[in-house]
């Protein structure tokens, strides 16, 4: 069994590095990655599920991270936004003016790429089920749609990009 | 921000969880089980619940089978709604839980965290109600198996140390014609006004709801209405709302008599359509 | 340069922060030391604070200290100071802050707010503007009379729940009524709502020893929370320091100043550590304002040939407890009370009331949202009495060059913009000729409907902006303005302008995306969609000014007059040769010659613009001018009805507005579709849900609806282009204007479809039954 009783260290793997840091076990998720580690691409917006502006990708794939524990992240493979570099998705999101003031625009594109990591061939449906766990105040999704739409084509027409 | 701290502890065998419970519970830290955490987290966070530790069970590996064995489907109960989904094993069951919460949320949610939670609407319990489904549950006085409909009988009957482990039904449920339909006050993501699940097993119709009363049920009387193909399916439908035994829920997503007007069209195209060949 | 800046989509300069989680907010940043602060709100909509007992909260661990109204004696308002940071005596809405805890972690300031306990005598709500005016109503605010005016043209009734009236009397009513064959009248009802900024409010704020307030805020008005805080707290302007960074969504929202308040007070209690307040969703959408209610009533007459003859008008409008901007937003209703529409008699009452709701603050469309529903739905009514075609209706009424506006603006094409266009392009857009209501099977119905909107602004008439333009050595330039960076692409378009002045690169001006208020030059406030007009003035003239220097600079060392030079990309050259140049990176910092000689140093333009010839209205007519021109348009919605559960799609959404010239198309088009889907989720979902008590049911997002991605329909949006000469490119203001009319026609098209007069927002499946029910339909 394992156990944290108290304020603790623990272990994350965060971007493909093992990331140390203190919390608490009542600690989320999105706060250690926030308050402790620096990594503020992660938003929030509501801590409570609602609007996926936190949403990072917990083995491939997407969660929202104000709905988990920190320590229930250890062992898990922990991906955010600060972990992509230049991918087709965030590409688009700039050609299509997917974002205005771009608050809900990293969770949004973490929940993007675990879509393009696991169903690739998506239909428009699946788009829309998928990305209807985040809400974004400034666009009119169209421009959102078309992002993720672009992207998914680019991912299959050339899987090494 | 939860404003309390509590322990968190991962048992790896349902021995060990119920013992901890026990421990804790002897201890007075009012430990609960923990599975998703999706909803303990959020009322934690307002204040609108409280605890001094978590039993998370994800772990467990007897929680995490998803297999069909000896003509039975065996679910474990911290399988995200997610992964039933993908799974597509019942698909009754992939429906109903992907019009719970949205779908981010859905791959934290657990199956057993959908029946045994506070929300009143428990969508998930809808096909297990239609397919005589029993649940492996841990306790105090080791395993043993009960009825779902016992269980989820107008309220949930487990002891605080007590935990469902497994679900398990028939594999001859899971091909049955089917029908999934969810209303809401408005948007796709949201409590039901109406939920209806429904099976046509043989020439039986059997209907489950939720979102109409403060808990989800089936019901005999109302079925044997809805059976009796004698008469229009108009008629059959008024009877069974005539005998429904629960008071209609009237909150935020609808009044108590919008509900009505919502059942009796669903409840009639959903029966309509299971009588129809096409399905 | 062989290309134009203007009319192009360049994409956001902050575009790769955005995508990389690289753009930094608010909170977003800490600070060493720093303490936090949670609210602890009032769970009673109206009543006497009989029992704030904090003994149990103060010894929690890392508790530094909890203040309550009884700490701060001040009373803040940008119009009419009514609002005490801190509930003093009694609650006036359910979420009203009445204790503030301040601990070294949020944790454990979260741990002792709990423990904060209230306990209230209730006293009775006024739930609604209708109740609010009623003779006998209990009062909200007790001592109205004594309320400090912030601005003259306030006008409160002490006694009554009325905070602010406005009138507008234009021609002659009996002669407008003798005229009309057909007159009809509606009623509407508009709940309040929220803006749902992704960003919730959050504000940190220290006090130096020297006795500086610095701040860092998610705000819309870092000018405004600098000069409020330097008042009520007795500190010299220049000693305020307002920061503030990118913000994740406003609409209005960030306007007021609430949180800063806060967060100083608690700074000031704490020896002047900072502080963080953060609003939880939950206190964003309770404690932190929202937008108005509105409930109103519009007596309109016609000609036999349809039109207009006489609009009476009367609109309560629901501030919440508190005014904040709410007068002013009466103003604005009342100001274009009539809509796009040429109406020579105009009677209008509108009236500012408290109730016991949220209070509220400047929302997208400065109330003529609101405005537009309930006079798009009346053209509606008036269109079904004379048996007419909406679209031919308004075709025929709508107001033109050389007419004059409610408040007696004479309009020109520059003030006005082409309205008839609009409309004939969104009914095209929208087919409007292949029928409004087309039944497709028993089931369902395919329905249209229109609404025509227009606004102004409605600023203080010395409003003004200011810009700084500063030149690097490698001729690159520093763009510095007051305006925030919210999400319309301002300083992007700003960048345009100035790179189609200077004939520079866009990629070689350098925008400082953060404000301070004491690098930023001034600037009014970022709303009203007014930024890229009065900015741009001011960016404009710090171009001109900038060129002048370079010139003069030049025509030195090219030994001719300035007049004799051109600018070009990277360099300065001899119009008759241009072969005779200099590069600006050899002038923009000083022309040294061969031999060491220097002349000139670093080329800084500046510029500044103050909107001309704007008057407050008149009390008792309404006369007067608060905006400098006004951006007009039309809107279409098509619906699906299911007439089996009334839900009902959106197919398809149309908007065409005049843009005066489109600066940057992709933006553009954007903003106008973003408005349009947040005013289509404010006509089918989005709303404040009050119990009997008053407590709001809706707080979280898991109950606020707002539309998600798959609800939204197909967006057409087109433009027409009738310059506002005053403007840099001749642009005019479209920010806020895609919400105004959507909603309107959002309902006149279910309205259609449902067979039923859909007079209330939103407009829910339930709404529709509910109103068949009672027609027997």
């Amino acid at each position: 069994m394992k156990e944290m009783l108290t304020e603790g260290l623990i272990y994350l793997n965060i971007n493909g590095e093992v990331r140390k840091t203190l919390v608490r076990p009542a600690d989320t998720l999105l706060f250690a990655l926030r308050e402790r580690l620096g990594l503020t691409g992660a938003k929030p917006g509501c801590e409570n599920g609602d609007c996926g502006a936190c949403t990072v990708l917990v083995d491939g794939w997407p969660v929202k991270s104000c709905l988990m524990l920190a320590v229930e992240a250890c062992d898990h493979e922990i991906t955010t936004i600060e972990g992509l570099n230049n991918t087709p998705i965030q590409r688009e999101f700039v050609e299509k003016f997917a974002f205005q003031c771009g608050y809900c625009t990293p969770g949004f594109i973490m929940n993007c790429q675990g879509l393009i990591n696991i169903h690739p061939d998506a239909s428009d449906e699946v788009i829309n089920e998928w990305l209807q766990s985040n809400i974004c105040r400034c666009t009119s999704y169209e421009e959102i749609t078309a992002a993720v739409k672009s992207a998914l084509n680019t991912v299959n027409n050339d899987p090494v990009s | 921000m939860i404003p309390f701290d509590f322990e968190y502890y991962r048992p790896s065998s349902t021995s060990e969880a119920v013992q901890i419970f026990m421990e804790l519970d002897a201890a007075g830290k009012n430990p609960r089980y923990y599975g998703g955490g999706t909803e303990l987290i959020s009322m934690a966070r307002m204040n609108s619940l409280s605890f001094g530790a978590v039993i998370d069970i994800k772990a467990i590996p007897e929680c995490n089978v998803l297999e069909i064995d000896n003509g039975h489907l065996m679910l474990g109960t911290t399988l995200t709604l997610t992964r039933l989904h993908e799974s597509n094993l019942f698909p009754l069951l992939a429906q109903a839980g992907s019009r719970v919460a949205d779908h981010t949320i859905q791959s934290k949610i657990t199956l057993g965290g959908n029946l045994c939670g506070s929300i009143i609407y428990k969508e998930a319990l809808l096909p297990l109600l239609l397919t005589d489904t029993e649940a492996l549950i841990a306790g105090p006085s080791g395993m043993k198996t009960r009825q779902v409909n016992a269980i989820f009988n107008q309220s949930v009957q487990l002891e605080p140390a007590e935990f469902i482990v497994q679900l398990h039904m028939a594999e001859k449920y899971l091909a049955l014609p089917y029908i999934h339909v969810k209303k809401t006050k408005q948007d796709k993501i949201n409590y039901p006004l109406v939920t209806i699940c429904a099976l046509k097993n043989g020439q039986e119709i059997r209907v489950a709801f939720s979102g109409v009363s403060d808990f989800p049920f089936r019901c005999s009387n109302m079925e044997a209405a809805l059976n009796e193909r004698s008469r229009p399916i108009d008629s059959r439908v008024a009877r069974a709302l005539e005998v429904m035994p629960v008071r209609v829920l009237n909150n935020l997503e609808g009044s108590a008599d919008f509900r009505r007007f919502i059942l009796t069209n669903l409840l009639t195209s959903v029966v309509g359509s299971l009588e129809a060949d096409a399905i | 340069m062989s290309d134009s800046y203007i009319g192009k989509d360049v994409i956001r300069k902050e575009a790769w922060d955005k995508v990389s989680g690289r753009a930094k907010y608010n909170s977003d940043y800490s600070s060493p030391n720093l303490l936090h602060g949670v609210l602890v709100c009032s769970n009673c909509a109206h009543g006497y604070i009989k029992r704030l007992d904090y003994s149990q909260a103060v010894n929690m661990p890392g508790v530094k200290k909890i203040l309550t109204g009884a700490d701060y004696s001040i009373l803040c308002g940008s119009i009419i100071q009514d609002r005490p940071p801190l509930a003093v005596g009694k609650v006036r809405y359910y979420g009203e802050p009445v204790a503030l805890v301040i601990a070294a972690s949020e944790a454990e300031a979260s741990a002792a707010a709990v423990r904060v306990v209230v306990e209230y005598e209730k006293l009775p709500t006024v739930n609604s503007p209708a109740e609010a005016i009623q003779a006998g109503a209990p009062l909200v605010h007790d001592y109205l009379g004594d309320y400090k005016h912030v601005i003259p043209e306030v006008y409160p009734t002490p006694g009554t729940n009325i905070v602010h009236q406005v009138k507008i009397r234009k021609g002659d009513m009996q002669q407008g009524w003798a005229d009309s064959v057909c007159v009809i009248e509606g009623s509407y009802l508009l709940p309040q709502a929220d803006h749902i900024a992704m960003e919730t409010r959050n504000a940190r704020a220290e006090v130096l020893p020297d006795g500086q307030i610095i701040i860092h805020s998610s705000s819309q008005a870092p000018f405004g929370i600098r000069k409020q805080i330097s008042e009520h707290f007795g500190v010299e302007l220049g000693k305020v320091v307002v920061h503030v960074p990118l913000v994740g969504g406003a609409y209005g929202g960030k306007a007021a100043v609430q949180l800063e308040f806060l967060a100083v007070m608690a700074s000031m209690a704490t020896g002047g550590q900072p502080v963080m307040i953060s609003n939880t969703r939950e206190q964003d959408i309770m404690a932190s304002p929202g937008k108005i209610g509105l409930e109103a009533r519009i007596k309109l007459g016609a000609d036999a040939k349809g039109i207009l003859k006489a609009g009476e008008y009367t609109f309560l409008l629901g501030t919440g407890a508190y005014a904040d901007t709410g007068p002013r937003m009466g103003n604005s209703i009342a100001m274009n009370c009539t809509g796009p529409y040429k109406i020579d008699n105009v009677w209008c009452d509108t009236y500012c009331l408290y109730t016991n709701h949220t209070y509220v603050t400047s929302f997208r469309g400065f109330g003529h949202s609101s405005l537009t529903f309930a006079v798009e739905r009346s053209m509606d009514k008036l269109a079904a009495a004379m048996n007419m075609d909406p679209l031919e209706l308004r075709r025929r009424n709508l107001i033109t060059p050389g007419q004059t506006s409610p408040s007696q603006v004479m309009m020109t094409p520059s003030i006005l913009g082409n309205v008839p266009a609009c409309l004939d392009k969104v009914a095209k857009l929208i087919n409007w000729d292949k029928g409004a209501r087309i039944r497709l099977d028993n089931q369902r119905i395919k329905a249209k409907g229109l609404a025509c909107f227009w606004k102004t602004s409605n600023s203080p008439t010395d409003a003004f902006a200011a810009a700084i333009i500063s030149f690097n050595s490698d001729a690159s330039i520093n763009l510095n303005v007051g305006a925030v960076k919210i999400g319309p692409s301002t300083k992007t378009t700003l960048a345009q302008i100035l790179a189609e002045i200077m004939q520079v690169d866009i990629n070689k001006i350098h925008v400082e995306m953060e404000v301070n208020t004491r690098t930023s030059p001034h600037h009014w406030k970022t709303v009203a969609s007014m930024t890229t007009f009065m900015v741009g003035r001011a960016v404009e003239e710090a171009a001109y000014d900038a060129i002048h220097q370079i010139l003069s600079l030049a025509a030195i060392v090219l030994q001719c007059a300035p007049g004799d030079l051109h600018m070009s990309p990277g360099r300065v050259y001899y119009k008759d040769d241009p072969g005779l140049y200099v590069d600006l990176a050899d002038i923009v910092h000083g022309y040294k010659y061969p031999n060491g000689h220097t002349i000139g140093s670093q080329i800084i333009g500046r510029g500044t613009y103050v909107m001309s010839r704007l008057s407050p209205m008149n009390k008792e007519t309404g006369q007067g001018k608060t905006g400098p021109y006004w951006t007009p348009g039309a809107q279409a919605v098509e619906i699906e009805l299911n007439l089996a559960d009334y839900s009902y799609k959106i197919l398809r959404a149309a908007t065409v507005l005049d843009a005066g010239k489109v600066l940057n198309p992709a933006s553009a088009r954007g903003l106008v579709m973003g408005a349009m889907g947040m005013g289509l989720g404010l006509g089918s979902r989005e709303y404040y849900i009050y119990d009997q008590e008053q407590t709001l049911q809706n707080s979280s997002l898991r109950t606020y609806k707002v539309l998600r991605i798959g609800e939204q329909p197909e967006y057409l949006v087109d433009w027409i282009e009738t310059p506002h000469e005053a403007s840099a490119f001749g642009e005019r203001g479209l920010a806020e204007h895609g919400i105004l009319g959507i909603h309107a026609a959002l309902a006149n098209a279910l309205s259609e479809a449902a067979g039923v007069e859909l007079d209330q927002l939103p407009v829910l499946p339930e709404l529709i039954w509910q109103k068949r029910k009672e027609q027997q339909l």
